[in-house]
């Protein structure tokens, strides 16, 4: 058996490795699944739920990327992956799209041959101290001793931003998050620093959130986004328009609830444009004049992705900050549908 | 001299006086309590020291297991059940059981093909562990086993494995009829018949012939894949081990190094490492788009690394049994394949049975090393999946003490029968 899988293995390879690149969207149409690449669990993110289904902020994506190219956002089919082995699934092509709060960053885009479908969230690095500590800003940390995450931009961040304001600190440090959690409680260290989104859903898991304060700094940029492989234009609009649509159908006020309505046809061509009941957008996509529609109706718009999976009324209690729409004053911004 | 003795005594007693509780200064709780507790000044320090521990460990213990949640919906509702006292919030395992053993990808209506596979583990491993008490015959099921719990846990065509058992059977039936002209023939005569089969029945469709429902690999998960991939690299590494403990024997220069350059290449590279090689590297090697199993690669590098390990506890053994025995086994007239079934190897075995507990032990725990490639065995659902649900972020003890218990059950048993089987075996060289 083993040998005839070996074979078959080989004479797939030859047939596949002149063909594999620039049609991703037949691929997935042709399979009907899409396989998204998502973390192994990151709470809000992306975390399987207790009957296995997958549901969080970058799941999100890959429904309604799958809605808009599959008709169906239950056709995904989810390759959970951890940070050392999530470009190589991609490179590989055994994800057709990375949806893991990566960072945007020049390497990955240029070196690694990736491009960035778009921006869905736009973190940064803050730190998470107990309030006992009398601290209220970053700057007062000058001393203290802060447990941070070995191998990651978070740690070269960190040592930047001491040296630039001249402070001295000792890093202690550690593994995973979970293992930060349980040091930074036993007072292992002053402070804990890591993502601003990681911090509070880390503060919602203790058993009194009230006795620590996450400090108003944010020392780094760290925009997260889906990506797809270099290469693949056509597949790449998909997926950084899915996201456009999603966010453009909150600025004017597309919801879940009223989408039916609203496709009916309204006074704003911009809409009409979006839902398709004017202008085939979808076909310049090589999808169908529905597209859109069915990707906001999977999850709603992004503010209800939001709100849904780490907005305030959830534990994790994020507020939308740089993340709110630019006419609210943050820095979500669709291009026009035209 | 009796008759005298008979004269000579007043009285002799005739009945036996019943037993007699020990004296006061030797019995009693009091004096056990002194002769092994406070026997002197430091133990009796010692004694109060270990009774203090003992309380600490279990006042702190006790109540967190007594005073348990087992049915909150999530973290923040156990804590408010207990109102900041102290209690573990079970609920944890009653809500996510299932996917700590099954993983959270296997359909949950065939939860019962993987069980009915474990049970029948059992049945199937019976009559070799405990060849005294069960029928050989039993051994007829032990053969058919891994065919039938693939079926059962991966499901598909039950032609798969039924094809897959019978190049194997073509395979021995063409070696046993080739052995007698000599081994070499056999061997290699068994893995073309083999092979042939094989060969043949992929050019067959299977289509759905009783077919259950199938599983992909990627969907395997919790203990069961430990269980899975610590059961199958064990039976598989004992044969290679063997052969590779052989080959490092050989007076043959190329087997022999070959054989050498393996075990020390595969012992000198940590496991993770050999992982990482499986589920990362050959993905460059194979072409975009082709997933070649992820588990076979998996069982294929943990096996590579336990017969590594086992081939030098077998030639432990081996280098351990007297000149002599080799020598009676050349008087005997006996070839070398001959020697080695009959004589050298059933000793070397049994010498080797604690060195390849062991090994067994420790490779059944590393298999919890593949939660870093992204698979959800035990601690990669506890580390992943279920920390990272907002019900149950932040629950360390309850999950991590789970996982502990169930491996604590399962190695304490093999080293328990290890230990019985080494009493039974231990007919000499004490």
């Amino acid at each position: 058996m083993k040998k005839s899988v070996i074979l078959g293995t080989l004479t797939v390879a030859a047939l596949s490795a002149g063909t594999a690149g620039a049609q991703t969207l037949s691929d997935v149409q042709e399979r009907g699944t899409l396989n998204c690449g998502v973390n192994t669990g990151l709470v809000g993110f992306a975390a399987p739920d207790a009957n296995g289904n997958w549901e969080g902020f970058d799941v999100a994506v890959c429904r309604a990327v799958a809605a808009a190219v599959l008709e169906d956002p239950q056709a995904v089919e989810f390759v959970s992956l951890t940070g050392k082995t999530r470009f190589t699934a991609l490179a590989s092509g055994e994800v057709d799209i990375l949806s893991r709060n990566t960072t945007w960053t020049f390497t990955r885009d240029v070196d690694l041959k990736f491009e960035f479908a778009g921006i869905n969230y736009y973190d940064g690095q803050g730190f998470i101290v107990p309030k006992e500590l009398g601290v209220s800003s970053a700057k007062e940390l000058s001393g203290a001793t802060v447990c941070v995450q070995t191998g990651t931009t978070t740690e070269l961040n960190l040592s930047d931003y001491f040296r630039k304001n001249n402070m001295d600190y000792e890093p202690v440090p550690i593994e995973t998050n979970s293992e930060a959690q349980q040091q930074y409680l036993a007072g292992a260290c002053d402070a804990y620093t890591t993502d601003a989104s990681g911090l509070a859903a880390t503060r919602a898991a203790f058993e009194a959130p009230g006795d620590h304060v996450i400090l108003p700094e944010i020392i780094s940029k760290e925009p997260l986004g889906p990506l797809v492989r270099h290469g693949d234009d056509e597949w790449e609009d998909v997926v950084r328009w899915t996201i456009n649509a999603l966010i453009a159908a909150e600025e004017y006020g597309i919801t879940s609830a009223n989408i039916d309505e609203l496709k009916q046809g309204t006074d704003s061509p911009e809409i009409n444009r979006i839902l398709g009941s004017a202008d085939n957008l979808g076909e310049m996509l090589g999808l169908d004049a529905d597209w859109a529609y069915r990707a906001i109706k999977a999850n709603g718009n992004y503010g209800e992705i939001f709100a849904k999976n780490i907005g305030e009324s959830t534990p994790i209690g994020l507020s939308r900050g740089l993340n709110a729409q630019w006419t609210d004053g943050g820095l979500m911004y669709a291009p026009p549908f035209r | 001299m009796s008759d005298m003795h008979e004269h000579s005594v007043a009285y002799v007693r005739d009945t036996m006086i019943d037993q007699q509780p020990a004296p006061e200064t030797q019995g009693g709780v009091v004096n056990w309590m002194r002769a092994n507790l406070f026997s002197s000044l430091s133990n009796g320090i010692l004694t109060i020291l270990a009774v203090y521990v003992l309380w600490k460990v279990l006042s702190g213990v006790a109540p967190w297991l007594l005073n348990g949640i087992w049915t909150a919906p999530s973290l923040s509702a156990c804590r408010e059940i207990l109102q900041g006292a102290t209690g573990g919030c079970f609920s944890v395992l009653t809500e996510r059981w299932n996917q700590l053993l099954f993983g959270f990808q296997y359909p949950s209506d065939l939860y019962w093909r993987p069980t009915l596979a474990f049970v029948l583990l059992f049945v199937a491993i019976a009559p070799v562990l405990f060849y005294k008490v069960f029928p050989a015959r039993m051994l007829i099921f032990t053969a058919i086993y891994p065919f039938l719990a693939y079926w059962l846990i991966w499901g598909g065509s039950l032609l798969v494995p039924v094809t897959a058992a019978a190049g194997l059977v073509a395979g021995y039936l063409v070696y046993s009829r080739l052995v007698t002209m000599s081994f070499a023939a056999g061997f290699f005569g068994g893995i073309a018949a083999a092979s042939l089969v094989w060969y043949l029945a992929g050019l067959v469709p299977f289509g759905g012939v009783l077919a259950l429902e199938p599983v992909d690999s990627r969907n395997m998960g919790g203990f069961m894949l430990n269980l899975i991939l610590g059961t199958v690299c064990v039976s598989l590494s004992i044969p290679f081990g063997i052969a590779l403990a052989l080959g490092r024997q050989s007076s043959m220069p190329i087997i022999k190094w070959i054989c050498v350059i393996f075990i020390e290449f595969i012992r000198g590279v940590p496991l993770i490492t050999l992982l990482f090689v499986a589920s990362v590297v050959l993905a460059y090697f194979l072409p975009p788009g082709t997933t070649f199993d992820l588990i076979l690669r998996v069982i294929i590098m943990i096996t590579m690394f336990a017969s590594a390990y086992i081939a030098e506890v077998i030639r432990g053994g081996l280098a351990a049994l007297p000149k002599g025995q080799y020598e009676a086994a050349d008087s005997l007239g006996l070839d070398y394949p001959q020697a080695m079934r009959l004589i050298i190897l059933p000793q070397a075995l049994k010498i080797s049975i604690p060195g390849i507990v062991n090994v067994a032990v420790g490779l059944f725990k590393d298999t919890t090393l593949v939660s870093v490639i992204s698979m959800f065995d035990l601690i990669g659902m506890i580390r992943g999946p279920i920390l990272a649900s907002t019900e149950w972020n932040g629950v360390y003890w309850e999950l991590l003490g789970f996982a502990a218990l169930l491996f604590f059950v399962t190695c304490y048993g093999i080293s328990q029968y290890s230990q019985w089987l080494e009493r039974q075996l231990n007919t000499d060289r004490r």
